[in-house]
């Protein structure tokens, strides 16, 4: 009996967060004492260091070490937060000599406090050979400048030729692409373009550093992946992985920002050298400037069909810029082609190819969607387009083309080369229908004139996938211990960054054991005390650890019953557990505190450990219907999103209220996306959005009605029947609203984002000349 | 330089750096709740009470608040838990970062307006920005929290 998944629980943290208990990484790490550690960046998308000279900022009193390239190990790795071997380039080192980005590090500054640090900061002299930068991806290919002047280090081959500026290339698909598009009757061939999006989260980078009382290298960080950072810093400096204690308190917003290793390898290489405790945290304009953002890209769809519209083959082509250097290039780029491909199985035909290339610029990262909404925006938009020219409501296109539960794409995660995966469970379709009726489509679509001359209203909608987890390489482990009264303790590693993962395992966990919410406590802190998990990334942990924390109970489950049945002198099938007691078939009984009791005083003499394990073989897809209906003022380009209608189906929900939250903040994130939010650079390559002044974020004035319904299918492999959640809900938005512009004002924006101006300036009739 | 100020209802001297910002000071003083998440005073996070109105703590300087009352929310812990009751019940605190900051401006506003609309609510709001939530969670909290009919 499910007493706890699927309702509405509040999180386990969430009252005294929001009572402003001290929980974050700069509330815990008060007390040591720690230098300050400064970064002096480059001011130079591309250039050679000569010389540097520090000896007039060493003399600033108060300063504890200025480390440059020449001070710090050589040894090349990637930032990126993925389970080893990593699939991104080996292609930065600590410090180097090298600046590809105005922004990227020159030197390390640790001194007793920020004023001294900035102080020394400024008195250090470089000389630099400034070379000209390639900021342009669709230049960067073939052009005699070049970011990466040797080829790095990959793990195995991603297609990476730095002496093209290319970090990864790849080629998948099925059929004869050029020959089907060439027989059908209906071709649809859009380029699109998505912008840099940044994570903004609220709170910026940061981590702090020291050597703990057995002389381990104590580290902790507002991160997504304390393993991946443990193990990164192992090989970066040299000391064995048992050396380093990793601790992670709660985290203040991520995205997928802090699935990339921005900034612990500084103090910890302060504290390496000094012995002495070192804090690290970013700006607001770090935070912008000199981490990661969503990977810029131009996406090519081409979609051949019938006239009845028989989708007939889908190609897309990407180049994605993965700025100056490839933190999740190949990653992020091949997830574009696994999450649009499948989604209309009736092409036979498919193709997905492109390039990463690497540019002068701050580099690209993991951002929530993680190319699913680069590639959604670009196929949800031609599809719009397609459905136009067969003069044919969108909705039925999709209806009509659609993957279906028990049908089988080689472009699903977990595929392999003549075994395609198989999507056990879609609600997708009765998403779409649901969503027309609670917008009014029928009635409304496409458009409708609004209550003044100047404003028009008009619809729009998209569907989208994600995954669930990364299948065949993410392992998650939960580990439950049964303590003395009878409540459990449940440990794991995935990063509880606000979406709710260690209120969520906990309710997994209390309806197996048929326990109240409050037995079970969760732990999720210091890393020498969890079993091993890769992390908060890849809309992994209802799914993922999840199952681990499902299969982790049931053990326990077992392991109890056997141990009462010990204690009940009886066969160990002779005992039943139900709701917290042990009943033999004889009739006694055992609770399970009884049962706790017993095992850790004379009689028992057993500690019960239960670890559960899982890897996906496949990545099941959550599945979003979104619809949204804009006003558009013809006067001044303003688009509001007035009502946004989003359908999902995430299998079981677990938690209501956490999953609506995810959706709503995803969606909000998508608006974002797709009308303002824009990282932007200077001619020269300097990031010129680098503070909320210049780079918006939706602030809650911008947001009009959000409704949200959860279709629930049957997952067979998650646990009680649940999927993802987190990413998938920011995939929609984009094209949906896009598609509703151009339905109240015909114009149709293929780039990013739909800014009023565009709007208001675009040609046609939604134009300034109509008005 | 040290200045005689009065927080969470007590007297207090502090030795402050000239040019501090009060959320700075504040953090110094084991005032924890007070979270920074800019440096251009857009985010709100920071905000305290100034004599019982809300203020960006980042753009106070900590100079000018001699002879004042601040008040951060580990003062109001009764009413900020009652708001927090509404929070976890529409699951819209996410991170949570963005939270004290927040609960501090509505604690404010339901002093201030009385039966408002949603208008009102995000209008007064405006400039507490949170990430996560998407602000719909947040504002149901909001309007249950305050009555709203
Ligand atoms: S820290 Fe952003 S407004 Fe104060
Ligand atoms: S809950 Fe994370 S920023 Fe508001």
């Amino acid at each position: 009996m499910m007493r706890h998944v699927g309702r509405k629980i509040p999180k386990i943290d969430g009252i005294a967060l929001v009572k402003g208990a001290p929980a974050y990484t700069s509330d815990l790490d008060i007390n040591n004492n720690a230098l300050t550690v400064k970064l002096l960046r480059s001011p130079h998308a591309s250039a050679e260091i000569v010389a540097i000279d520090k000896k007039q900022a060493l003399a600033v009193p108060g300063v504890e070490c200025i480390l440059t390239y020449e001070d710090v190990p050589d040894t090349p790795f990637t930032l990126a937060g993925q389970s080893f071997p990593e699939p991104s380039p080996y292609d930065r080192r600590i410090l180097d000599k090298w600046v590809r980005y105005v922004g990227d590090e020159v030197a390390i500054v640790a001194a007793v406090d920020e004023k001294t640090a900035l102080e020394a900061i400024a008195k250090i002299q470089v000389t630099y050979n400034v070379l000209p930068p390639v900021l342009d991806p669709a230049e960067a290919i073939g052009n005699p400048v070049l970011v990466h002047r040797s080829q790095p280090h990959t793990n195995f081959d991603i297609g990476c030729v730095a002496s093209k500026n290319i970090a990864a290339a790849d080629t998948i698909g099925q059929g004869d692409v050029e020959a089907v598009l060439a027989s059908c009757e209906v071709v649809v061939e859009s380029r699109y373009r998505t912008q840099a999006q940044a994570h903004a989260m609220m709170e910026t980078y940061r981590a702090t550093t020291c050597f703990d009382v057995n002389n381990r290298l104590q580290v902790m960080s507002s991160t997504q992946i304390p393993f991946h950072v443990r193990r990164l810093l192992s090989r970066v400096l040299d000391i064995p992985r048992s050396r380093i204690k990793i601790l992670k308190p709660r985290v203040g917003g991520g995205f997928g920002g802090k699935q990339t290793a921005a900034v612990e390898i500084f103090p910890a290489m302060v504290t390496v050298k000094t012995g002495k405790p070192a804090r690290l945290v970013y700006t607001r304009n770090e935070s912008f400037c000199c981490t990661t953002s969503r990977h810029a890209m131009e996406l090519t769809v081409r979609l051949g069909s019938d006239r009845q519209g028989n989708i007939k083959a889908v190609d897309i082509y990407c180049l994605s810029d993965t700025g100056a250097y490839g933190e999740h290039a190949p990653t992020v780029f091949w997830v574009v082609g696994q999450k649009t491909m499948p989604l209309y199985a009736a092409a036979k035909a498919w193709r997905y190819h492109g390039h990463a290339v690497y540019t002068n610029k701050t580099p690209g990262g993991a951002l929530r969607g993680y190319g699913a909404t680069q590639g959604t925006f670009a196929l949800e938009s031609a599809i719009n387009e397609l459905a136009e020219k067969l003069a044919m409501d969108p909705a039925e296109l999709r209806l009509h083309n659609l993957i279906r539960e028990k049908e089988c794409h080689g472009a699903l995660c977990g595929s392999a080369p003549g075994h395609p995966a198989r999507l056990e469970s879609s609600s997708l379709a009765a998403c779409i229908e649901r969503g027309k009726e609670l917008v009014g489509w029928q009635k409304n679509y496409p458009c409708r004139t609004s209550v003044d001359g100047t404003k028009r209203r008009g619809y729009g909608m998209a569907v989208t996938m994600q995954g669930s987890g990364i299948a065949g390489i993410d392992t998650g482990s939960v580990t439950l211990k049964l303590n003395e009264d009878g409540f459990f303790t449940l440990a794991h590693g995935a990063s509880d960054m606000g979406q709710g993962s260690d209120t969520v395992l906990c309710q997994l966990a209390a309806d197996v054991l048929e326990v109240e919410l409050e037995q079970v406590v969760v732990t999720s802190f210091d890393l020498d005390t969890l079993p091993y998990d890769p992390g908060a990334y890849a809309s992994s942990g209802a799914y993922v650890t999840g199952n681990a924390a499902l299969r982790a109970a049931l053990e326990m489950k077992e392991k109890m019953c056997l141990s009462a049945a010990r204690l009940l002198e009886v066969a160990p099938d002779e005992v039943q557990y139900r709701d917290g007691r042990f009943l033999a078939a004889k009739g006694e009984s055992l609770t399970l505190s009884e049962l706790a009791g017993k095992l850790c005083s004379f009689a028992g003499k057993e500690q019960l450990v239960a670890t559960g394990t899982f890897g996906g073989a496949t990545s099941p897809p959550p599945f979003v219907a979104g619809f949204a209906e804009v006003e558009v003022d013809l006067m001044t380009g303003q688009c509001d999103v007035v009502d946004y209608v989003a359908l999902v189906d995430c299998g079981t929900v677990l938690n209501k209220n956490l999953a609506r939250i995810q959706v709503e903040g995803g969606i909000v994130m998508g608006i974002g996306l797709a009308l303002y939010e824009d990282v932007r650079y200077s001619a020269r390559g300097r990031l010129a959005t680098g503070s909320f002044m210049e780079y918006k974020i939706p602030s809650r004035q911008d947001v009009g009605e959000i409704r949200v319904e959860f279709i629930e299918s049957h997952e067979p492999t998650g646990p009680f029947g649940a999927k993802s959640i987190g990413e998938v809900v920011c995939n929609t938005p984009a094209p949906a609203i896009v598609q509703a512009i151009y339905n109240a004002t015909g114009y149709r924006c293929r780039q990013l984002p739909a800014t009023a101006e565009k709007i208001l300036l675009a040609p046609g009739p939604g134009g300034q000349k109509q008005v | 330089m040290r200045i005689d100020t009065r927080i969470n209802g007590r007297d207090v001297v502090l030795e402050i750096e000239e040019g501090e910002f009060l959320a700075r000071t504040l953090r110094r003083y084991g005032y924890l709740s007070v979270k920074e998440g800019c440096e251009t005073g857009s985010c709100a996070l920071c905000t305290v009470w100034l004599d019982n109105s809300p203020v960006l703590a980042c753009a106070t300087l900590s100079g000018r608040v001699s002879g004042h009352e601040i008040t951060t929310i580990e003062a109001v812990a009764e009413e900020a838990g009652a708001f927090a009751e509404f929070m976890v019940a529409e699951g819209a605190e996410q991170c949570g970062f963005c939270s004290p900051g927040f609960t501090m401006t509505v604690l404010a506003m339901k002093r201030e307006l009385k039966n408002p609309t949603d208008e009102e609510i995000n209008h007064y709001l405006a400039g507490n920005l949170c990430r996560c939530s998407g602000y719909k969670g947040q504002l149901r909290a909001v309007r249950k929290f305050m009555g709203v009919k």
